[in-house]
């Protein structure tokens, strides 16, 4: 066991997975001799060689697109696109070629290969470097979609998603790389060794996909949240005084139902908090099923807080993000009558 | 120069419907004239040859020039008996969906040199990443049933895809015959990155991808010409220009005053234009890429010039948008004509043969068809069942899906 933030977890698992599986290689833009601009593959290239980690060209489509004929080959490639606002040249890619590969030559060929994408905003990155664009994937059949919020997560998760015979989009919320931030960009950050979390085996484990986890127990009401928002919304509980019981989903698609569906039909009220913006976000999806399998046990209508449905603006971002003061308020809403 | 107004240049074909095609565009090279540089040549200079044309059969079926390859007439006789049976696939197939036995097709009529002479040109183990034109490379091969794939075509209870692809969608790991795509251009960059796991594995197997003219405007084509050349990767990347995407003519893809074939060498690749109807063409330029490849050369591209002579698929109509008799002016004639024309000049085929192969072909082919109609035709709904629809989705079915086969089988 050793003390991990979120980067050295994921570092970690990254070392773990290129020592067992011959079969494993990364790749994506400055991950190679530098490390990665956020430091996740540092070291990696130097321990494993240049065929195993490598700088890619700038092109999000020609990093996927190779990765699915890897893949195809018998690789498990883990690429990295630098920020999840930058994913977009890769969307056919993903969409047409890696989420179908399978179904369309009847398991002729798969494309097992993880896209790691930090994502989120709250390091004044503008509408460039700041987006949540998790409902882009939840909404496509054939991949699998993960956002995990701490260091032991984050490494379980992702050697899960390497394992995963399917294509994994891996979102890493970067506001949280160095610490579990909490919404309170005016008070200093708590670093992750102050968070039991932080707690990361040294060795080869998994958090299973299609697991979501109850982060704090509470008896007034479910928060569905997953990423930064984990943090903002247990700040939220304690400042609010409103006994909130925070579910991190951790797994967005396909998830764990009966995780939420249990803790809804108890409270009887839901509050589903996010980064990404609002309509047609993924929240709308939880929203949907909470209604279709907890309506005659709730007390009161869904709250959903989300980003506002406008591009990560740059000067306006604490405005934009959704603090504990929104997530609050929401949770005193959603207690009345 | 005068300043004048701006104007914008939006390329026309040289014909059109009542409008007879000049084919000089083509800027074509005698065959024989083009050079053979040894296979180690640098990228650089090839630049001459990606602007000429690689031919050796001349217009009396004589072999040319340094390109000219030393093989056994033997090979080259199943070359053209494997240019005939696609022919004669394609033909029987375009008269089933007329019957409605199935849904689509798309011939790849007076492109056969291609697929057939480049599958002779690759081992086993070689994965090619074709386009729904390249049917060739699946009926180049003796082990590929016609039954099975006509069976695909079909969407029936024996089709391996399970209904779920469009007719001539085909997939055949096991023929090193990568699943198609519909959404064109998307293989290109994976052939690239399937041929970069090969040479990181340290394994001898190189991958061979295939794009039209049309498609190479999508970056998916940029890309994996960016991706081959930096990783050098054992890829060899063929575009095969048609000269027409549906109805649009090759010059709105970028083919006006330059050619595909210069793309590959501003990008640092070795590459050559290549007389697409010449099957010994075909064939040499083919095994001189694919043994720059082997050896660690590096990707070539290869810009093979040929004719679409029949519709895009059955659902269009060429004579729409360019002279019904276009084919018969191209100056590049036709692949099965021409193989036939040297094989008999070099006394290894004489035309009763040719005529005797014909016959037996179709046969072959009516056969597999009748026996394909066996399993199920589109007209008679023996579809896969209803639960195929929700498997393969993800390695194993997660609860979601589960739940709705429950609620589309109720």
């Amino acid at each position: 066991m050793a003390t991990m933030t979120m980067v050295q977890a994921l570092r970690s698992a990254m070392d773990v997975m290129l020592e067992r599986d011959a079969n494993v290689v990364i790749y994506g833009q400055d991950v190679g001799y530098f490390g990665g601009v956020f430091r996740c593959t540092e070291g990696l290239q130097a321990k494993y060689g240049r065929t195993r980690v490598f700088d890619a060209p700038i092109s999000e489509g020609g990093i996927v697109g190779s990765a699915i004929g890897m893949a195809a080959y018998g690789l498990r490639p883990v690429v990295e696109v630098q920020f999840a606002d930058y994913f977009y040249p890769a969307y056919d890619q993903i969409v047409s070629e890696a989420a179908r590969l399978r179904y369309r030559s009847a398991g002729d060929f798969t494309a097992p290969l993880t896209i790691r994408m930090p994502c989120g905003g709250g390091i004044y990155g503008g509408h460039t470097h700041s987006q949540s664009p998790e409902a882009l994937f939840t909404h496509v059949c054939g991949v699998r979609t993960v956002m995990p919020s701490n260091p032991y997560d984050a490494k379980g998760l992702l050697i899960a998603s390497i394992e995963c015979d399917d294509p994994v989009i891996f979102f890493e919320p970067k506001r949280l790389y160095n610490g579990p931030f909490d919404g309170h960009h005016d008070r200093p950050l708590v670093p992750w060794s102050a968070h039991p979390s932080s707690q990361v085996p040294e060795a080869h484990y998994t958090v299973p996909l299609e697991s979501a986890a109850v982060v704090r127990s509470g008896a007034d009401l479910t928060v569905l949240a997953y990423g930064t928002m984990v943090y903002v919304s247990e700040a939220a509980a304690r400042e609010s005084g409103i006994d909130a019981e925070v579910i991190d989903i951790r797994s967005l698609w396909p998830l764990d139902l009966p995780t939420i569906v249990a803790s809804v039909k108890r409270t009887g009220r839901c509050v589903i908090v996010h980064e990404a913006t609002r309509t047609g976000g993924f929240g709308a999806e939880l929203a949907a099923l909470v209604q279709e399998h907890c309506f005659y046990h709730l007390e009161a209508p869904i709250e959903r807080v989300s980003g506002w449905d406008t591009p990560y603006p740059h000067a306006l971002e604490w405005a934009y993000f959704p603090g504990p003061a929104r997530v609050a308020a929401a949770f005193r809403r959603a207690m009345e009558p | 120069m005068s300043r004048g107004s701006l104007r914008l240049n939006v390329p026309e074909p040289t014909g059109r419907p009542g409008q007879e095609t000049d084919f000089s565009y083509l800027h074509l090279s005698p065959a024989g004239e083009a050079r053979r540089p040894p296979v180690d040549v640098s990228p650089r200079d090839t630049g001459d040859l990606a602007y000429s044309l690689v031919r050796v059969l001349d217009d009396a079926g004589q072999a040319l020039g340094p390109w000219a390859p030393q093989i056994d007439p033997e090979r080259l006789r199943r070359g053209l008996r494997a240019m005939m049976k696609t022919r004669a696939f394609d033909s029987r197939m375009l008269i089933a969906q007329r019957q409605k036995k199935i849904s689509f097709y798309m011939q790849c009529l007076g492109e056969e040199a291609i697929a057939t002479a480049h599958a002779q040109a690759l081992e086993a183990g070689d994965m090619c990443f074709p386009t729904y034109r390249q049917q060739g490379l699946l009926l180049a091969r003796d082990d590929i049933s016609m039954v099975e794939m006509m069976c695909q075509l079909m969407s029936n209870e024996r089709d391996l895809l399970k209904g779920r692809q469009l007719p001539v969608m085909y997939s055949y790991k096991r023929a090193g015959f990568f699943s198609i795509s519909g959404n064109v251009a998307t293989q290109f960059v994976q052939a690239v990155g399937w041929a970069m796991a090969s040479a990181i594995k340290g394994d001898s197997r190189i991958a061979s991808a295939w794009i039209g003219d049309g498609s190479t405007a999508e970056a998916d084509f940029h890309n994996a010409l960016t991706f081959a050349h930096v990783y050098r990767a054992p890829v060899i990347l063929s575009v095969v220009n048609n000269q027409w995407a549906i109805s649009t003519f090759q010059a709105i893809a970028g083919g006006e005053a330059t050619t595909f074939a210069a793309r590959g060498v501003g990008c640092g690749i070795a590459s050559l234009r290549v007389d697409g109807n010449d099957y010994l063409a075909v064939y040499a330029a083919s095994r001189w890429a694919v043994e720059r490849a082997r050896s660690n050369l590096g990707p070539t591209l290869i810009e093979w010039i040929t004719y679409r002579a029949g519709a895009h698929s059955t659902s269009d109509d060429p004579s729409r948008y360019r002279p019904a008799d276009d084919w018969q002016h191209f100056p590049l004639g036709d692949p099965i004509a021409r193989l036939s024309k040297h094989l008999i000049h070099i006394g290894a085929w004489s035309e009763q043969e040719h005529e005797k192969t014909q016959k037996e072909v179709d046969a072959r082919v009516n056969e597999a068809f009748k026996e394909a109609e066996r399993y199920g035709t589109l007209l008679d709904g023996h579809i896969p069942p209803l639960a195929t629809m929700f498997e393969d989705v993800y390695q194993d079915m997660p609860w979601h899906l589960r739940e709705q086969l429950a609620k589309a089988g109720a």
